[in-house]
């Protein structure tokens, strides 16, 4: 058995290098393992005192010690699921027109911008989020949305800009660089002949889009989906400053709300009592569940539109 | 071989920063006595000016880490670290077991802030139960007619009111929530008091420290919430009065939380395990509180532990300007007395006194 794909060659640098790799692998496998270890131990005493009762009940009373994450992980994910909703949607369409519609030195300049954006640190999200954003909400988008469906129940409450409704809007922003950077790659990676075949058969611009470059890039848009998924789910600071932090699951998109993360960064540094710290330990243990589930997810589906793709 | 050459220069690189930080940490090491502390934010500013000054003129180093009340108490327990700090007392029989005292290092006081247009700083008045029905979401309106009653003479607006509170757990929460807790028999048996209680879902948001409360009450039209006292001056807010115990409305002032100190029964309470909430006296600000310094009893150390002590002595008799334009409130003389006669009896260094 050997870990290496080839016979090493003469020269004693690879075999140094190749050990180097190994061990540097075999490091990323040990410290997950020792991180999720070192979870599980710390989080049993909540797990022995809640169960999994934890998970779907909506207490949060640090005085009575009595704890349910419900709040916390409905947060988590209904957040990051309107970050998708609207991040995907929009980088495939802003993909689309760097790679296929506009001019070349104008897509190099929004690629330029969309790189920076990827890079600008999540806290500056959150505060622009908070200082000109929320009230940007609470004055023009929440008015409106009441306006147009206050019935829904989607809506109820006073227009205060926080909540999660906004907090779901930065994630999508925050994510919407990478997925966008990820599928304008894998757009132009399409070969043009297969795109000129097809326009040569009289195809519209839209058909073409539609059968052929989306088509053969969808293994792409999936895993830069997953990519954005997984940025969204742990996004911490830029969540706390606009979501309200508060520990209730409500209809209402304009309500404060919760997620795992933001609990997890308000509250560790005052959780004094073993079962409190212990009870914060499991959120991210269960935190640490749902990306690891999320990626399983992803791989299957990768899998599944592979064979499809095969089949054709 | 190009790449044998810069391994070379990397593992040189290496060794070389190794080295210089070893040297570096080994000089600070043996220059001076450093006392180590840690715990609440909210006096770190306060504390931080005084071991300045105080490391000006002593030559001894105060290293003091503002990592929350909670932490200030983990890490006293743990023996991390020479003192700790708390913005919530410690009960009597708790500093028993662990051999701990604590005593009162400086008062601050917490202020409720509102934005209401229209309505100038220092002109709204409420009383304790108006108060506590907004935090329990029984009046919700800035027109009700619980609140036009108590100000009869201020236009209130028919507009929604949303109650800001601490996303974090924090000593100030824990100052609020005991204010609400005694003059309010529903909020105790409801909500309690602590550093982070379930409060009552109502129209509310939560901001992280103080300067997150202040931020969401200066950007929601209509928001009411409560931060530091030097918070809301700093940041201009817009403060209510309040009722105290005595019917008065008062207004935040280092006079008023002075006298909710002074007016105190510091002499009945064991351990100086006292809230100054809902004090006694005519002047008294109904929400004042005091930071405590946690030490153990029993010091290791003499030298440290009497540094320690000398620091919190200067800081008591020369540290009061500071910490007025800092916008804290200095501990009456009376109560520094008492403090200082605790440490003569209760703290102790292989059966001696430390402090004479």
């Amino acid at each position: 058995m050997t870990f290496f794909k080839e016979t090493s060659t003469q020269n004693p640098v690879d075999t140094v290098f190749k050990t180097i790799t190994i061990v540097g692998a075999g490091i990323v496998l040990a410290i997950m393992a020792a991180l999720f270890i070192q979870l599980v131990m710390s989080a049993t005493l909540s797990i022995k005192t809640f169960g999994f009762k934890f998970l779907i009940t909506n207490v949060w009373d640090p005085i009575r010690q009595e704890f349910g994450a419900a709040g916390s992980i409905y947060g988590t994910l209904l957040s990051t699921f309107i970050a998708m909703l609207l991040a995907v949607p929009l980088s495939i369409l802003i993909a689309l027109f760097l790679v296929e519609l506009s001019n070349p030195v104008f897509s190099k300049w929004i690629s330029v911008g969309i790189e920076l954006l990827a890079a600008v640190p999540s806290i500056i999200y959150g505060m622009w989020g908070l200082f000109v954003f929320a009230p940007f909400m609470a004055g023009y988008i929440q008015p409106f949305l009441k306006s147009s469906f206050g019935n829904s129940g989607l809506f109820d409450g006073p227009p205060i800009g926080i909540g999660m409704l906004t907090a779901g809007i930065i994630l999508a922003f925050m994510i919407l660089p990478f997925i966008t950077a990820v599928v304008r790659d894998v757009f132009s990676m399409v070969p043009s002949v297969v795109k000129e075949s097809a326009y040569g058969m009289g195809s519209t611009t839209w058909e073409v889009t539609q059968k052929v470059t989306i088509r053969y890039g969808i293994q792409g848009i999936i895993g830069a989906a997953f990519l954005g998924l997984g940025r969204a789910i742990g996004e911490t600071m830029a969540v706390t400053f606009v979501i309200g932090n508060a520990h209730r699951i409500s209809a209402s998109l304009f309500a404060p709300a919760n997620s795992i993360t933001a609990t997890l960064a308000n509250e560790f540094t005052e959780a004094s009592e073993p079962l409190y710290l212990s009870v914060l330990i499991e959120l991210g243990l269960v935190l640490f569940a749902i990306t690891f589930i999320i990626q399983v997810i992803s791989q299957l589906w990768l899998r599944k539109v592979k064979k499809s793709m095969g089949a054709q | 071989m190009k790449t044998q050459s810069i391994l070379k220069t990397l593992l040189l690189a290496f060794i070389l920063t190794f080295t210089i930080t070893a040297c570096s940490s080994e000089e600070s090491a043996s220059k001076s006595v450093t006392i180590n502390g840690a715990g609440a934010t909210f006096p770190y500013p306060i504390y931080g000016q005084w071991a300045h000054k105080y490391e000006k003129l002593t030559r001894i180093k105060l290293n003091y880490q503002s990592i929350g009340s909670g932490g200030g108490i983990a890490q006293i327990k743990a023996r991390t670290v020479d003192f700790g700090a708390s913005d919530a007392p410690m009960k009597a029989e708790e500093l028993e077991k662990f051999g701990l005292m604590q005593f009162p290092m400086v008062i601050g006081g917490v202020v409720p802030v509102v934005n209401l247009e229209g309505i100038e700083t220092g002109k709204l008045k409420l009383t304790a139960q108006n108060l506590t029905d907004i935090y329990l979401g029984k009046i919700t309106k800035w027109n009700d007619a619980a609140i036009k009653s108590t100000n009869p003479d201020l236009n209130l607006p028919n507009l929604d009111i949303t109650s800001v509170h601490r996303a974090d757990g924090s000593g100030t929460t824990w100052i609020f929530t005991n204010y609400l807790a005694k003059i309010s028999p529903e909020w105790k048996e409801k909500v309690g008091f602590g550093k982070a209680p379930a409060w009552p879902k109502t129209n509310a948001v939560a901001g992280k420290g103080n300067e997150g409360v202040a931020v969401f009450v200066k950007k929601i039209n209509g928001g009411i919430g409560y931060v530091e006292y030097a918070y809301a001056l700093q940041n201009k807010m817009n403060y209510v009065l309040l009722q105290n115990r005595a019917g008065n409305f008062v207004a935040p002032t280092i006079e008023s939380f002075q006298a909710a100190a002074a007016n105190a029964d510091w002499e009945n309470a064991p351990g100086y395990y006292l809230v100054l909430t809902n004090q006694p006296g005519q002047q008294s600000w109904p929400i004042t509180g005091a930071s405590f310094i946690l030490m153990y009893k029993k010091q290791t150390d003499v030298q440290i532990a009497r540094q320690a002590l000398s620091f919190f002595d200067w800081s008591y008799k020369h540290g009061q300007d500071l910490a007025v334009k800092l916008h804290y409130v200095p501990m009456p003389e009376s109560l520094v007395k008492m403090v200082e006669n605790s440490w003569k009896n209760e703290i102790k260094a292989g059966g001696s006194a430390v402090w004479e």
